[in-house]
């Protein structure tokens, strides 16, 4: 709220550049100053905007009948699904890169830990695939996150006393380590007398089943047949309202320490560290602690992602998914989590699932032929003006012009709006309101 | 060889056999912690970067409730004396001893933490913190600094008490050094005269004892600079000490009370600001004769 009113009272100080800073440049920028009066709205606003967007994408591939609604909803559970991971692990690496700028591109790694730590403690120890103690599920959350943290705290020791880009080849590393260790056989199952563990090794490892699950099975309270949509939909969609509650939890927990003394302490480290020491703060503690509570952020992130699903094997974890969350965090903005939010939201729904929809949306209304096997096939039909080749090679390929999408994205937002879309606030860190007491928020300007 | 100078110890390792003055013997300055009014003593420090010598065995003290200005031409070894205080740099040799403890070495957070607080040649604002949070950020032992004390319900009460009295700490600071109408800039959008003021008034949020301050008058227009320096009396008379590292010879001169000259990372001379003036090996250096 504070927030709101110093980034609407005073344009100027926003991204640092006075002479562009008095007024909207952009109908965009209008646009955003508008929505900001409310963090909650903004949020809504860009949510809402995606479920229209797919509302007309889902229409115009399945056309309006009988199974609309079920893929509708169902696409929308899908989309929120991934709005609440992303998010949740966007958070997380806000706090680590947002407001201590510290580099971690280990994400994924301690993601991994967090499910795979679940998963030892909680997954049935007579499961098809891995083996677990069959703890109960908090345990096992917790356990999760605390794993995460422990090897956050282990890559941190040494790495947090190096510059910000050993930090980042530290983390890479070790989430490739993670990784690759969790990938391999030795670890698949190990037997200590009649303990069972094992990670399952390349071919994964079972889950235990998410709580609301229980609801949907024979005799729950919600063991029924839904009109218009299928059960499984309604299920995955009773978990993603899970999500959206922990997404909500993490939201208010990151707030709460950005506006205190101790977030102000990391900001003040991402600006200039020495300045920090300084003034006294022993920012080796301060480091430490934001790079565990982050790990164990993003290690909830993991279990509430994959592993949510059921079963959950390494391949999930490569390097491509902490890039997804980096560019989460850079659409938003880096350094406001409001703007974590909306950039996972702009993320999933523009650059990631957008445009697999759309191509597969134009590959059946075009019925286009089966796709040219190379480049120059593509293109050559171009001569006699035939495109559809070219067109029929693009919709195959769209996963590979996702990356292409994504990197024009980067570079056009580096360009013309390096701060993300939020990014250029200013989230007071503090914890009561800073304006001269008794004034009541006057300031003589 | 000039004559020596009148007042305390020469350095120079050419005049080695020294008059025993006071606080000289080693043993006694070892045995008895140093009596309080001399709050800053450095002892034969040395610092080198690869095969160039920055500090060679400067000793030097500051005594308590004085500006204390420490001068030299370009490459004297000023700054570098000053980033060995503060915990920049870890010296080679030497010792520093704050309010009788020895600080050789320690941290730079460690050594804030004594009250002994600097600032940087070249404003090092946190740029993208508005003035507030600046100032907000300096006080030593805030407890909401503890994660676990900001975030649970319990504790935030004592936290969100703290913040209001160093918020109100805070404006009563910004009116001093009358920057108050900048609160709620970003410091990186300030002049950098006003970088200056923000420095010195963060700085003076730690309530420190002792107040390094490194060139705080480079690059700050007349105006502000006459502001800044009555502010550093003011707090002077206060009881506040300061040690001022500085190029300016004419600044010093007017407003300290004891000069500290350094020449090729050694002290040259020490004493009231007339003396100073006229020392003879004090003008060579600044003239650069030194081949004389």
């Amino acid at each position: 709220m504070s927030a709101a009113t110093d980034a609407g009272g005073d344009p100027a100080a926003d991204g640092g550049d006075p002479a562009e800073g008095e007024e909207p440049a952009t109908v965009t920028d209008a646009v955003v100053g508008a929505l900001q009066e409310s963090d909650l709205r903004i949020v809504g606003a860009t949510m809402l905007a995606m479920y229209l967007l797919f509302l007309v994408l889902t229409v115009a591939s399945e056309g309006i009948g009988p199974r609309t609604v079920n893929a509708l909803v169902s696409t929308w559970v899908r989309l929120t699904f991934l709005f609440a991971a992303y998010s949740t692990l966007a958070l997380a690496l806000n706090l680590h890169w947002g407001y201590t700028g510290l580099f971690n591109i280990g994400v994924a790694g301690f993601m991994a830990m967090g499910v795979y730590g679940m998963a030892l403690l909680s997954t049935s120890p007579d499961a098809v695939s891995g083996m677990g103690l069959g703890l109960p599920l908090p345990i096992g959350v917790v356990g999760g996150m605390t794993l995460a943290a422990v090897v956050g705290l282990l890559a941190a020791l040494p790495a947090l006393r190096l510059r910000a880009d050993y930090l980042a080849i530290v983390t890479l590393g070790l989430s490739e380590i993670i990784r690759l260790t969790l990938n391999s056989a030795t670890l698949s199952s190990w037997t200590v007398s009649t303990f069972g563990f094992g990670t399952g090794g390349g071919s994964g490892l079972d889950l235990p089943d998410t709580p609301t699950d229980a609801l949907f099975a024979a005799g729950g309270p919600l063991d029924m047949t839904f009109p218009l949509v299928q059960t499984s939909v309604v299920r995955r969609a009773a978990w993603v309202v899970v999500m959206a509650v922990f997404v909500l939890l993490v939201y208010w927990l990151l707030r709460r320490v950005g506006n205190s003394p101790f977030g102000r302490v990391l900001k003040a480290i991402r600006e200039d560290e020495l300045v920090a020491q300084s003034l006294g703060k022993d920012t080796r503690w301060f480091k430490i602690k934001v790079f565990m509570l982050g790990c164990a952020l993003m290690g909830l992130g993991g279990i509430l992602w994959q592993g949510s699903q059921g079963f959950v094997s390494p391949n999930s974890f490569r390097p491509i998914v902490t890039f997804y969350v980096f560019v989460a965090v850079i659409v938003g903005g880096s350094g406001s989590n409001t703007g974590s939010i909306v950039g996972s939201i702009l993320f999933v729904g523009l650059l990631f699932e957008g445009p697999r929809t759309i191509g597969s949306i134009l590959g059946n209304a075009l019925e286009l032929g089966g796709s040219p096997g190379t480049f120059p096939a593509a293109v050559a039909p171009l001569g006699s003006l035939d495109p559809m080749p070219l067109l029929a090679y693009a919709v195959g390929n769209i996963s590979a012009f996702r990356f292409i999408l994504l990197g024009v994205v980067l570079v056009l937002l580096m360009q013309h709006r390096p701060e993300g879309v939020l990014g250029h606030r200013t989230e007071t860190a503090a914890a009561v309101d800073l304006h001269r007491s008794g004034s009541g928020g006057e300031t003589d300007e | 060889m000039s004559e020596p100078e009148t007042n305390v110890p020469e350095d120079a390792d050419v005049e080695a056999p020294d008059e025993p003055e006071t606080q000289d013997s080693p043993v006694e300055q070892q045995a008895a912690s140093v009596p309080a009014e001399i709050p800053l003593r450095v002892r034969n420090l040395r610092k080198t970067f690869g095969g160039i010598v920055a500090v060679d065995d400067a000793s030097f003290e500051v005594e308590a409730g004085t500006i204390t200005g420490l001068i030299g031409p370009n490459g004297a070894g000023k700054s570098t004396t000053f980033n060995c205080i503060a915990g920049a740099h870890t010296p080679d040799s030497g010792t520093v001893q704050f309010q009788g403890e020895e600080i050789t070495g320690l941290r730079p957070d460690a050594i804030a933490n004594r009250g002994l607080v600097r600032t940087f040649q070249i404003a090092r604002e946190l740029a993208e913190m508005t003035v507030l949070e600046n100032l907000m950020l300096a006080p030593r032992g805030q407890v909401g600094e503890q994660l676990w004390k900001s975030v649970t319900p319990v504790a935030r009460g004592d936290v969100i008490e703290q913040e209001a009295e160093i918020r109100d700490r805070v404006w009563e600071t910004l009116d001093f050094f009358e920057i108050d109408h900048l609160a709620h800039q970003e410091a990186g959008t300030l002049s950098g005269g006003q970088r200056k003021l923000l420095e010195m008034a963060r700085a003076m949020m730690t309530d420190p004892d002792m107040l390094l301050l490194d060139e705080p008058l480079a690059g700050v227009n007349p105006t502000l600079e006459e502001k800044l320096l009555d502010r550093i009396h003011e707090l002077r008379e206060q009881g506040y000490t300061f040690l001022l590292v500085e190029h300016d010879m004419d600044v010093i001169m007017e407003n300290c009370e004891h000069v500290i000259v350094m020449h090729q990372g050694s002290v040259l001379a020490e004493g009231p600001p007339e003396e100073i003036r006229s020392n003879e090996r004090v003008v060579e250096a600044y003239l650069g004769e030194d081949e004389l």
